[in-house]
Order: structure tokens, then sequence, then C-alpha cells
């Protein structure tokens, strides 16, 4: 990146906690509302630090989102300790999902997050271990056009 | 689309309403909430049996002006406050999903996709 951080901030999030869930999202959109950046752009980065906070609430015991500003870039990256993905591949197929019945009643495993996270981004990167946890890293650019 | 036009439309009461009047142009219809993350436009009406708090979350998030909770549902009074502080309206309606598009459709309502 070799960017200079202009502001960096780390949330905690607490797996299975569906009353707070969505509160960092809806914190980094009200940090980035007030930055000048374009409601696109700033709409793209909401959409995948919910559906990456909401993974994390849905499938870990407890995680964190990194959120760093640079004069180009705006970088999220997610980590949990938790169950982990057993196959990448399958799990960025739209309409795959391993939430429970429970969290389909509460309107999330649809098998969306991942490719919707993929499709907000201009860069996005799994990393995940089975049995210890996963690790998102996902970068949109602010300082210029939509790709 | 004027919201208020919406609500008189669809015999809605407000359950948290806002200064503005948006102007609503498309609407989108689901349960899914990822699916209104990847299909909904900014600025959309959300229609929704769903009442739990992430059905506001994820209207912030997705820059939705309004949402309509169907059948007669409606979120709890902590759901109610969060809409107020992120500034969406809610609205309840007594028709079902069906209807509720049916009308908004007939009176030139468009979906997202």
């Amino acid at each position: 990146m070799g960017d200079e951080v202009l502001y960096q901030k780390v949330f905690p999030v607490t797996g299975g906690d569906f009353d707070k869930a969505g509160e960092v999202s809806t914190q980094i959109k009200a940090i980035l509302k007030g930055s000048g950046i374009d409601s696109t752009v700033i709409r793209r980065v909401a959409i995948a630090s919910f559906e990456a906070e909401m993974n994390v609430v849905i499938h870990a015991d407890e995680g964190e989102v990194d959120f760093i500003l640079t004069p180009s870039d705006i970088c999220l990256v997610v980590s949990d300790r938790g169950p982990g993905i057993e196959d990448i591949e399958l799990a960025m197929q739209e309409g795959w999902s391993t939430a429970s019945d429970d969290m389909r009643e509460m309107g999330f495993g649809a098998g969306m997050g991942l490719p919707n996270i993929k499709k907000s981004c201009d860069a996005f990167e799994i990393e995940s271990e089975v049995g210890k946890g996963t690790t998102l890293h996902m970068v949109i650019n602010h300082n210029r056009h939509q790709p | 689309m004027k919201l208020s036009k919406v609500v008189e439309l669809t015999k809605g009461e407000y359950l948290c309403r806002q200064k503005n009047d948006p102007d609503i142009i498309c609407c989108m219809a689901s349960d899914m909430m990822s699916d209104v993350l990847a299909f909904a436009e900014a600025g959309s009406l959300l229609i929704t049996g769903l009442t739990n708090s992430q059905s506001v979350r994820t209207a912030d998030i997705a820059d939705i002006s309004g949402i309509i909770y169907i059948r007669g549902k409606k979120p709890d009074e902590q759901t109610v406050e969060l809409a107020g502080e992120l500034s969406i309206t809610l609205i309840s309606t007594e028709l079902g999903m069906f209807e509720t598009c049916g009308i908004l459709s007939a009176e030139g309502l468009r979906g997202v996709c």
C-alpha cells in the first residue's frame, strides 16, 4: 500500500451478539460521511463492512474490524476467532451458506455475504484456517472513479 | 412517488417519521437482508416482514429511505428508536407482501432487479 495512514481504528465484534450486530459498520459509515468521500464509495464500504461484521456475529466467537483510511484507499481487515472456512471456493458461490435456520429467520444466511463483499471491493482476499478463524482483507479506492 | 403517497396507498401507519418526505423511485421486497444489500438501490423503499433491528441496520447501510412492514407487523421499541437515530422512516401496513407490491407496482413504482 505504502500510503500514509490518515485515520485508523480497531473495533471489537462479539460473536452471537445480534443486538449490537451492525453497530461497527454504522460507526464506520458515520466516520466516512464526515470525510467528503463520495456517497457511492461510502455505501460500498458500508456494505462490505456490514456483511463481514455479520459473518463474525453469525459464525465466530469474537473478532475485530481494523479500519484504515489512507489518501487513496479505505482498507478493512476483519479477523475472527471461529470455525474457519473449509472450502473458500464454495463459500464464494452465491447461495451457498452454512448459517443455521435461526440465522435465516433473522434475515441472514442467503449465501450472498462473501459475494456481496467481493462485488463491493476493488481488492479482496480471504485467509482461513479450519478450527482457528478467518481474516478478510478488503480495499476500496476512494480517490478515483468507480471500477 | 412521495413516501407519504405510499402510506396513503397501502393504508399504512407511520411508526417512525422523518421531517422530509423523500421521493421513492424503486422498491425491494425481501426478508433476506443480504439480497437487499446486493440489489437494492440507494433511495429505495424496502418492503419486508422482517422486523428485527437488522432490517433497520440494513436500510441504513444500503441508503434505503424507508421500510414498510407487511401484515401488520411492527418492530420492537428499541428498533423504532434506532430508526429514529438513523433517520429511517418506518411504516406498517395490514396488507400482505403480494398486495403491497401489487398496489405500488400498479401506481408506477418499479422493482430493483
